[in-house]
């Protein structure tokens, strides 16, 4: 069950460099790095904050959609 | 697929950028670019210089008018382009050497004048570039690769430097605060004036590793740990204040602009003819 429909976070793979920053500061433990990029683990948990997208250096993980 | 605000403002094309994984002058480039995005700019009607770094290295993944320079000179050739386009918002990118040891001159001056332009310093602490030489700013005691028993020097707090000269907004924030700092770039740009924003960074690769201070996260999680808010810092006893840095708007004034000073001299000549 998704309530969460209109925006959606999305990982743009090719881009990541794995570094984990976003990881260490998803306060709902989202994501991790899988073989050296990240991998959404737990979509339904994320509460759209945003503060991964803030912080990736590489511009491979926002929030979109609509 | 990038995002819409990558879409808009980068050149996709060049990207993914250069820096290292972990390096944190994506944060502050996007930072600049949200603030651009939130204050509502024409793209034609930005400029941005920068001068030689891996920082300076930013512009030419903007999609504004974007001028990448010489090395320490981003402020000679961004003062040219605001006398002669008074009308562009102006922005500079540099790196804390390119900032403040072979450009401190420039900044100085820059600051003394007063002239409308908005000056992102991307501080990692080295020069990261050409591989980690000490900078203006490496903390005393801290290695570089120029100075493998630790830094003698006394580093510059780049803030108070830049509110001497007479910047009128001096902000500081780090990769971590990174809503702070797009909010201050946003009010840098506002300014009718020299605005400083020193940005807070990091360079695992370098000052990083040379340093024993962790991988990025390891780094952030200290800028996170470290940062005290302006009004927190006052009121702080001094004991406290060991090893923390202050983060927020540092300094604000209004003194007259240069580029307008410059034309007042210019009307005084036409209007006699
Ligand atoms: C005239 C001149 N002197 C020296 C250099 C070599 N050089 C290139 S970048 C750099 C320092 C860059 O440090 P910083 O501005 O802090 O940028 P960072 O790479 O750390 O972002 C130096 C000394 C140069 N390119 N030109
Ligand atoms: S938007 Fe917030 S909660 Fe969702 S993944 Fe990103 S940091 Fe975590
Ligand atoms: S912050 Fe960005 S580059 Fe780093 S692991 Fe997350 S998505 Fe990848
Ligand atoms: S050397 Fe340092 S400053 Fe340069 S890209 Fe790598 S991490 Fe960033
Ligand atoms: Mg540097």
């Amino acid at each position: 069950m998704s309530t969460k429909t209109e925006v959606s976070l999305i990982v743009e793979k090719n881009w990541c460099k794995g570094c984990g920053i976003c990881v260490a500061f998803c306060p709902k433990n989202v994501l991790e790095i899988k073989n050296g990029k990240v991998n959404i683990r737990d979509l339904e948990a994320c509460i759209q904050c945003g503060q991964c997208e803030l912080r990736c250096p590489d511009f491979a993980i926002y929030l979109g959609g609509k | 697929m990038p995002s819409q605000l990558v879409k808009e403002y980068f050149r996709t094309e060049n990207l993914p950028h250069i820096w290292c994984p972990g390096c944190g002058n994506g944060i502050v480039t996007r930072a600049i670019v949200k603030a651009i995005d939130n204050l509502g700019l024409n793209k034609d009607e930005v400029c941005v210089v920068s001068g030689i770094g891996c920082s300076s290295r930013a512009s030419g993944y903007l999609d504004f008018n974007t001028i990448h320079t010489t090395h320490g000179r981003a402020l000679a050739f961004a003062t040219g382009i605001k006398l002669a386009k008074p009308n562009l918002k102006v922005i500079v990118i540099t790196g804390d050497g390119d900032a403040s040891a072979i450009g401190g001159n420039h900044l100085i001056h820059a600051a003394r004048r007063n002239i409308d332009i908005t000056t992102i310093v991307f501080n990692n602490n080295t020069y990261g570039m050409t591989g980690g030489q000490y900078s203006p700013t490496t903390p005393t005691g801290d290695k570089g690769t120029t100075a493998p028993f630790g830094n003698i020097d006394m580093n510059f707090d780049l803030c108070e430097l830049a509110k001497a000269a007479g910047a009128t907004y001096v902000s500081r924030s780090t990769i971590f605060t990174a809503n702070m700092l797009i909010k201050q770039v946003e009010n840098g740009i506002k300014n009718n004036g020299f605005s400083f924003i020193e940005a807070l960074t990091i360079c695992p690769t370098y000052y990083g590793r040379k340093n024993r201070k962790g991988e990025a996260v390891d780094m952030m999680v200290y800028l996170k740990e470290n940062a005290i808010n302006i009004a927190a810092y006052d009121k702080l006893p001094k004991e406290q204040r060991e090893g923390k840095f202050v983060i927020g708007e540092i300094y604000k004034s209004k003194r007259p602009e240069y580029t307008e000073e410059y034309q007042k001299i210019i009307d005084s000549f036409s209007e006699g003819v």
